[in-house]
């Protein structure tokens, strides 16, 4: 399967059933809400530390949700809210994770880059880039020596190709046959830094040939391109016969964190991206082949805009967590003689 | 009871085959640990017995295999991860430090971590300057971890065994020097809880404070002491972290009197620790300062004479001890 994976955004034509449509959507309209919103409360001093946004990269967590299962675990990186969002944690577990109160989805623990949930077999939000990768692996080999057909989608960013750990941890899960997806969300630049800048290499997906490994980039932008491209490649980790890399083309509207202000690309870039926005997409689709009417499209609008005006005041109105919690979960034994003097 | 003489790598792996009998998610990962019986025949035979799905020869890629343990253990299995050396796995640190150590924490304690990276730490021999180190202070230092360093078969074997059941993350430091030395182990099950020391030595004139195998010189020590008089408890750390802080304060407060030996350079080292801990707790007992013998200051070098003036040994203890006790040297 190695080569470039596309789609002429052009085409309209529905490939999957109405309901496919309106939740992938639903679920990425959420999800940029959810981010717009973090934005500006972060603006607002409400949400401190270090905020990544998804928004302009909703494809690949809407197109890998309806491609994969409940139980298919997922780890990623720190731009992780829309992925928590899309695997099952739910926006007043998101948003009052990133106020740092007691009812987010790690209880105030690991804010926005830590984002966890073992009900919903999300394996979370790591800070160090390309640490996740060998981890991500691990998962998968848990499965497979438990004897279950899940498979862990592994991401990172295109930064973390570069690290050794994506190297040795390539070479092993093809070697093991490991059934992991290899997901490199591939924005165009590593902080500042972007690709063309980073290796002579730039279509990244090729480091995975050097493993033998099934590799193709996809037009991230669009959801049905993701869809296709994880479906096939779970398929193939599923029946045993090992991992996939997947360079997911994408492009992330806002600055690498909330300090960046971006200045190291142009607005003709950002706009070129943005006409090929991915929930525009769908919605063309949608009304192309009259899935729903201008209406219901509204009141999904609305639904989102209800659901997020309830996380930040769920946010607001929880507590943060108690003074005893500092040394808490730092071992399972409930009786560690922590050094306090 | 009845009891055997087995070597030390002998007890390791008797610690290991047990476990892995009794709970099918543990397992054995690293270099050369399968096919080639281990580079320092601790796995001798434990393919055979358990297969390569348990027994899994891995590729020279600390960071990578010690980052796939990570991952196992926060999804059901319980991996060994063996390093061939610590020094070498000072490539895989970051997954031990930022991850392993962290998971409970940054998931809120969704996903735990029950991992064991064990391996053989210290000098051994003239292997120069990037194969003699010791690094039981460096992961001491971290939150979320637990470190046992055992000095003899008995220890080692109950302490690993401990470990593989423990739900933290341990690292567990052994010594190639060590491998082959002997030592009485019951034929029956047992463990020896993570977090105590042990006296080796009952004395009151002195406490000697060490682990791994910088025990050995602390017990020679003692013993030329003896024939000069001096009784010298010594005191067996065992686990580092946690300290067992309170059978050295016990001790202290009986001889008043304390030197630690420690293979480790000294800066920031456990020596420093435990120093802090005795003046915070134990000032009044003092009759003279805390005194340390480190590894020297610097990095090993190769030439014989050079390996000897870097190392702890018996006469440089010996003389630190009388100092402690005014007496001349």
């Amino acid at each position: 399967m190695a080569g470039t994976k596309t789609k002429a955004a052009a085409d309209k034509t529905a490939q999957f059933d109405k309901q496919q449509y309106l939740d992938w959507f639903t679920l990425m309209l959420r999800i940029r809400r959810f981010e717009e919103r973090a934005g500006m409360l972060y603006g607002q001093q409400k949400i401190r530390g270090f905020c990544h946004l998804f928004i302009g990269q909703e494809a690949i967590a809407a197109g890998a949700i309806s491609a994969t299962r409940h139980e298919d675990p997922y780890i990623s990186a720190y731009r992780i809210h829309g992925l928590g969002i899309a695997k099952g944690i739910t926006p007043n577990a998101a948003m009052a994770e990133l106020y740092g109160k007691a009812t987010g989805c790690t209880g105030g623990k690991g804010g926005s880059m830590h984002f966890f949930s073992k009900e919903h077999h999300f394996y979370g939000g790591h800070g160090i880039v390309g640490g996740q990768i060998p981890i991500g692996a691990g998962i998968g080999m848990a499965e497979q020596y438990k004897g279950t057909d899940n498979v862990c989608l592994t991401f990172f960013g295109d930064g973390a190709a570069r690290q050794g750990a994506l190297h040795e941890t390539f070479n092993m899960a093809m070697l093991w046959k490991i059934p992991v997806v290899f997901l490199c969300e591939n924005n165009g630049y590593a902080m500042g830094t972007s690709v063309e800048r980073s290796s002579n290499v730039t279509e990244i997906y090729k480091l995975g040939l050097a493993y033998d490994m099934p590799s193709a980039s996809v037009d991230a932008m669009n959801v049905e391109s993701v869809h296709e491209a994880i479906t096939e490649a779970v398929a193939r980790a599923r029946s045993g016969e090992g991992p996939t890399f997947l360079e997911l083309r994408t492009y992330r509207y806002k600055g690498h964190s909330m300090s960046d202000p971006a200045k190291y690309r142009t607005k003709e870039e950002l706009e070129e991206y943005k006409q090929r926005d991915p929930i525009v997409q769908v919605v063309d689709t949608i009304r192309k082949n009259n899935f729903a009417t201008e209406a219901e499209i509204e009141a999904i609008e609305a639904q989102v805009k209800e659901e997020i005006d309830a996380c930040v005041e769920f946010a607001e109105n929880s507590p943060f967590p108690d003074d005893s919690e500092l040394f808490g979960d730092i071992y399972v034994q409930t009786d560690y003689p922590f050094l306090t003097d | 009871m009845s009891n055997r003489e087995i070597r030390y790598r002998d007890a390791l792996r008797e610690a290991m085959s047990e476990e892995m009998r009794r709970d099918p998610s543990v397992l054995l990962m690293g270099e050369e640990v399968a096919e080639y019986n281990g580079a320092y025949k601790v796995s001798q035979g434990m393919l055979d017995e358990f297969g390569p799905k348990r027994i899994i020869d891995t590729p020279i890629a600390e960071l990578g295999f010690a980052g796939i343990g990570v991952g196992m253990a926060m999804n059901g299995v319980r991996p060994i991860v063996e390093f061939m050396t610590w020094n070498f796995a000072l490539l895989a640190i970051d997954q031990v430090v930022n991850a392993s150590a962290k998971m409970l924490a940054m998931s809120g304690g969704a996903f735990g971590n029950p991992i064991v990276f064990r391996g053989p730490s210290g000098s051994a021999g003239q292997l120069g300057a990037q194969h003699s180190q010791t690094f039981e202070n460096w992961y001491a230092n971290v939150p979320g971890l637990k470190v046992i360093s055992p000095s003899n078969p008995y220890d080692a074997k109950g302490l690993l065994k401990s470990a593989i059941r423990d739900n933290d993350p341990v690292v567990f430091m052994e010594s190639e020097v060590m491998y082959g030395d002997p030592g009485i182990v019951p034929e029956e099950e047992y463990l020896i809880p993570i977090g105590l020391a042990d006296i080796k030595r009952e004395g009151s004139d002195v406490t000697l404070v060490s682990f791994n195998k910088m025990m050995k010189v602390a017990l020679a020590a003692a013993e030329e002491l003896a024939k000069d008089g001096i009784s010298a408890e010594v005191i067996d750390l065992r686990t580092i972290r946690p300290l067992d802080i309170q059978t050295i304060l016990r001790s202290v407060r009986k001889t008043n009197r304390v030197v630690v030996i420690d293979e480790s350079w000294p800066y920031g080292g456990i020596s420093a620790e435990i120093a802090y801990r005795i003046q915070r707790e134990a000032f009044d007992y003092l009759d003279a300062p805390v005194r340390r013998v480190n590894g020297a200051d610097t990095s090993m070098h190769y030439a014989p004479n050079l390996v000897a003036a870097y190392l702890p040994d018996p006469g440089k203890v010996i003389k630190v001890v009388k100092e402690s006790l005014y007496l001349p040297s």
